[in-house]
């Protein structure tokens, strides 16, 4: 089954290129001369996201530096004890939505000082593995339209990771405890 | 002599404002609990130096962006001369027209945001961005209020921040990495509550859209 979906993981970019390419030749477009109009958007783009990446990730890297996550983790630290949470996969779940560098730092430090068949080894994998990096995606995603007022598109990628969350400690329970 | 009502209703545009403009707040408020809660930590020079790593980086993640941005764009462009954005629109029409019921059921951006979810699912991040822009782009020539976020792209942002996936391979390479036996166990677990995830992304953003536009018309009528 991981052969399969590996195998289509590698051959899905290629035959999506040469299939756009195909149908274009077989339709006469001018391939070359419609690549080079579309590609000129890319620098633009680039540019007009810089603004809301640098308030993103200058605000959430300031957090980190600040020992505020830390903080937080060892306060819920005695509530999701009960819940049969390990407490070094907290700083994870705080972090994973504001950081996926943070994150998959935070994840290989769990790997390594927990060893691979850990509890906290799984769970960590489940919870980085199954999300995305919310405030990144926002700023990148608004950024490229120039949207400024996100309405209610925080909180639902907030709620969806709290649920998230909340499955992935589920499911570990139920699998691996 | 004021009714009763008036501070409800004041309290009322006080809470709306700040569900439409919570992302200043959020803003405001990272910043000064970094500053305060730093400079309690005694890791203020941290803070500060991070505003620099920050800004840096943010700057490195655009940049890095160009190239594969251009490739995807270009490759979308004939995609949609040659039209098989629209072709992958209708076959997807079913599905998309009760999700994106505030566009026409026949728009470019439903096939770029079909692109978009394809790429994601098999963990392509580096062409799902491109193709999510390009919906996103789409998603805004529908939209009103230029400065104002869609229902339909809070929906599409929903869809993305949940990050389904089928096979996370990044995780996957770190297990490898550190010698876990059996790191295709979690692949079935991790499938599991990125659909739940998914799924409840969807529906909470068609709740909120369902709360929201109650809310304008309440709001019609008090005007």
């Amino acid at each position: 089954m991981t052969k399969i979906l590996n195998l289509i993981s590698l051959w899905i970019l290629p035959v999506i290129i040469l299939t756009v390419l195909t149908c274009g030749i077989i339709k006469k477009v001018p391939v070359y001369e419609e690549f080079t109009k579309g590609a000129k958007g890319g620098f633009q783009v680039a540019v007009k996201i810089i603004p809301y990446l640098v308030a993103v990730i200058v605000a959430i890297s300031m957090l980190r530096a600040s020992g505020a996550i830390e903080l937080l983790a060892q306060l819920l630290a005695p509530v999701l004890a009960k819940f049969n949470i390990p407490a070094d996969t907290l700083p994870l779940m705080i972090v994973r939505s504001l950081s996926g560098s943070g994150a998959l730092g935070i994840f290989s430090d769990i790997a390594n000082n927990g060893g691979a068949d850990a509890y906290s080894t799984k769970l960590a994998a489940i919870m980085l593995g199954s999300s995305e990096t919310t405030f990144y995606v926002l700023a990148v995603y608004f950024g490229a339209v120039g949207i400024s007022k996100l309405r209610y598109a925080v909180w639902v990628g907030l709620l969806a990771d709290f649920i998230g969350i909340v499955a992935a400690v589920s499911v570990c329970n139920l699998m691996f405890a | 002599m004021q009714s009763p009502f008036f501070m409800v209703r004041v309290f009322k545009k006080i809470c709306f404002y700040a569900i439409n403009n919570y992302m200043n707040y959020i803003f405001y408020f990272l910043i000064v609990i970094s500053v305060v809660i730093g400079a309690v930590n005694g890791k203020l020079q941290d803070v500060v130096n991070s505003i620099m790593t920050g800004a840096e980086l943010s700057v490195k993640v655009a940049i890095s962006l160009i190239g594969i941005m251009a490739f995807w764009l270009g490759i979308m462009e004939i995609a949609k001369k040659s039209g098989i954005i629209d072709f992958i629109a209708k076959l997807i029409k079913p599905v998309t027209k009760h999700l994106f019921n505030e566009i026409p059921p026949d728009a470019p951006a439903i096939g770029d945001i079909a692109m978009n979810f394809t790429a994601n699912a098999f963990g392509l991040a580096n062409a799902a961005t491109p193709f999510g822009i390009k919906a996103m782009e789409e998603l805004q020539k529908e939209n009103d209020k230029k400065d104002t976020a869609s229902n339909s792209m809070c929906l599409f942002l929903g869809m993305n921040t949940a990050g389904f996936q089928l096979v996370p391979t990044t995780v996957l390479a770190i297990l490898i990495g550190i010698g876990y036996k059996n790191p295709t166990e979690i692949i079935a677990p991790t499938l599991l509550v990125t659909t739940i995830a998914f799924v409840s992304a969807i529906i909470m953003a068609k709740l909120f859209q369902g709360f929201s536009v109650k809310k304008e018309v309440k709001n019609d009528e008090n005007s």
